[in-house]
């Protein structure tokens, strides 16, 4: 709490409504949001099958595959991004396939941001989504299977709905580290205005040159995110 | 006592070493016997020395940063490298440091603007652009004008830290619009994105260029003479260990440590 209180404190209250009208503050913002929820769906489609497959299946090398999971955790972010450019870079392992076949790179896209974010959000929502479907009782899935229902509908129809708070849960965590990416977004995307620049970037660069306009960055970021952190809260998990 | 006697001789060592710098050229035998001087200053060093340095002086200070310590075997010099902008904004801020060495006059600025520095900042070398290519330049980027090119992915340094401003400069000289794919934080990470292969050219300076040769080859151009940057250095206010400061301030400046910087291609002041 202190840090935040030091930031309203330091704030430039009197240049605030003309430093919040700067272009470059909307086009951060904007896209920090749009990239931050990109990712978070990305890491559901992806994130919430593999916590299934570590919850309810029994595979060899399982356990190695969930310590996996929690590496981009672990990982400082700029090393993440590193091993971003290594892989999707132009001369990355995946990357140079992508660019002579499809003529397409991911670095300095808007894209690569979403993949530098998602990277490392996903272990918020797998670890959630795991956790959560360990809590479900498995017998309430085996039941609908006697009922005749597939594998897919049971975990559409009976395990979806049980371990959904779990799942809003995880989103809500992913979609903030998301939100708040720096390191892996500016050493694999880069930092280019518009296209790249999300708010923390944006920030760390404002703090380069100008330290109020990097304070009333970090304090639009921060209002944004807890407005929309709170209400989302209160739709997704029914807490009031 | 014996402290306070130590300070003054680098802080004369250090005088002496500035009146010469800004003095003519053409006095080629002076700065090698202040040079003398300012080693017999550093000999008598002691403790901790840290110097906040501009990326760009990463090889270079590392460097003379052993030579200082082979003079001086009880001190002790760590460096912390970063954008220039960044390190200012740190020592305003109150990090702990005896020693600023700046990529711009401009960032220099603000710290002696903010009253934390201890005398006057001395620039010590001066650096300028190239373009950075990958090893055999592939693409074959001969002058500036060819990075306007659309087919180029290009990066440059954002313009709030030195080497962004310099190319901005550059590039105006030249009349050239480029559309960069990043603008990066620092000079480094321009030229990391070279190394990895990821742009086709960056805007660096000569000495990381030089300092990458393995991996990067650097294309001079004629515009780069508009854009040339000074490097200052001063020691600070609030230093702890301020004739450390002072001697590290002034061996910076000896014909050794210059030699030093020259092999990495800056160029003098």
């Amino acid at each position: 709490m202190l840090p935040l209180a030091g930031l309203l404190i330091r704030a430039p209250w009197t240049t605030l409504p003309e430093r919040l009208t700067e272009p470059g503050i909307l086009a951060a913002l904007r896209l920090s949001l749009l990239t931050a929820t990109l990712a978070t769906i990305v890491c559901l489609i992806l994130g919430v099958p593999l916590a299934w497959l570590l919850a309810r299946t029994t595979f060899p090398g399982r356990r190695f595959v969930r310590a996996l999971v929690t590496v981009p955790l672990v990982l400082p972010p700029v090393v993440g991004g590193v091993a971003l450019l290594l892989v999707f870079g132009r001369r990355g392992l995946v990357g140079e396939w992508l660019d002579t076949t499809f003529g397409f790179t991911l670095p300095f896209t808007t894209t690569g941001v979403v993949v530098a974010e998602a990277f490392v959000a996903m272990p918020f929502l797998v670890i959630s989504v795991e956790g959560a479907l360990r809590g479900a009782d498995s017998r309430y899935e085996e039941a609908a299977a006697t009922l005749g229902a597939s594998r897919w509908t049971a975990f559409r129809r009976v395990t979806l709905p049980l371990i959904a708070p779990g799942v809003a849960a995880g989103a809500v965590l992913c979609w903030a580290r998301a939100l708040g990416e720096f390191g892996a977004t500016i050493t694999f995307a880069g930092n280019f205005p518009g296209r790249t620049q999300t708010m923390p970037l944006a920030v760390y660069l404002a703090l380069e040159q100008d330290l109020d306009a990097a304070i009333v960055l970090s304090l639009v970021l921060l209002v944004v995110s807890v407005v929309i952190l709170a209400t989302l809260r209160d739709k997704w998990v029914g807490v009031t | 006592m014996k402290k306070t006697f130590l300070t003054a001789v680098a802080l004369a060592a250090v005088l002496v070493t500035t009146g010469c710098s800004s003095g003519s050229d053409d006095e080629s035998a002076a700065p090698a016997s202040t040079g003398s001087a300012a080693a017999g200053a550093g000999a008598a060093t002691t403790g901790k020395v840290t110097v906040l340095a501009a990326a760009s002086l990463t090889e270079s200070f590392d460097k003379i940063g052993t030579l200082f310590e082979q003079l001086n075997p009880s001190a002790e010099v760590t460096f912390s490298y970063g954008g220039s902008s960044g390190l200012a904004t740190q020592i305003t801020s109150g990090a702990p440091a005896d020693v600023f060495a700046s990529a711009s006059p401009a960032t220099m600025k603000t710290v002696t603007d903010a009253g934390d520095t201890s005398g006057e900042p001395v620039t010590f070398v001066k650096n300028q652009l190239v373009i950075a290519v990958p090893k055999g330049n592939p693409k074959g980027i001969t002058s500036l004008a060819a990075l306007a090119k659309p087919e180029f992915k290009v990066a440059l340094c954002a313009e709030a830290v030195p080497c962004g401003a310099a190319a901005k400069k550059a590039l105006a000289a030249g009349g050239v619009t480029v559309k960069p794919v990043t603008l990066e934080q620092d000079v480094k990470s321009a030229l990391a994105k070279v190394k990895l292969g990821e742009v086709d050219a960056a805007l660096v300076y000569r000495t990381d260029a030089k300092a990458a040769t393995a991996d990067v080859d650097g294309v001079e151009f004629p515009e780069s003479a508009q854009a040339i940057n000074d490097y200052p250095i001063v020691a600070l206010k609030d230093a702890t260990n301020p004739s450390g400061a002072s001697a590290f301030v002034a061996f910076v400046q000896t014909p050794q440590a210059q030699q030093v910087l020259a092999d990495a291609g800056f160029q003098k002041p």
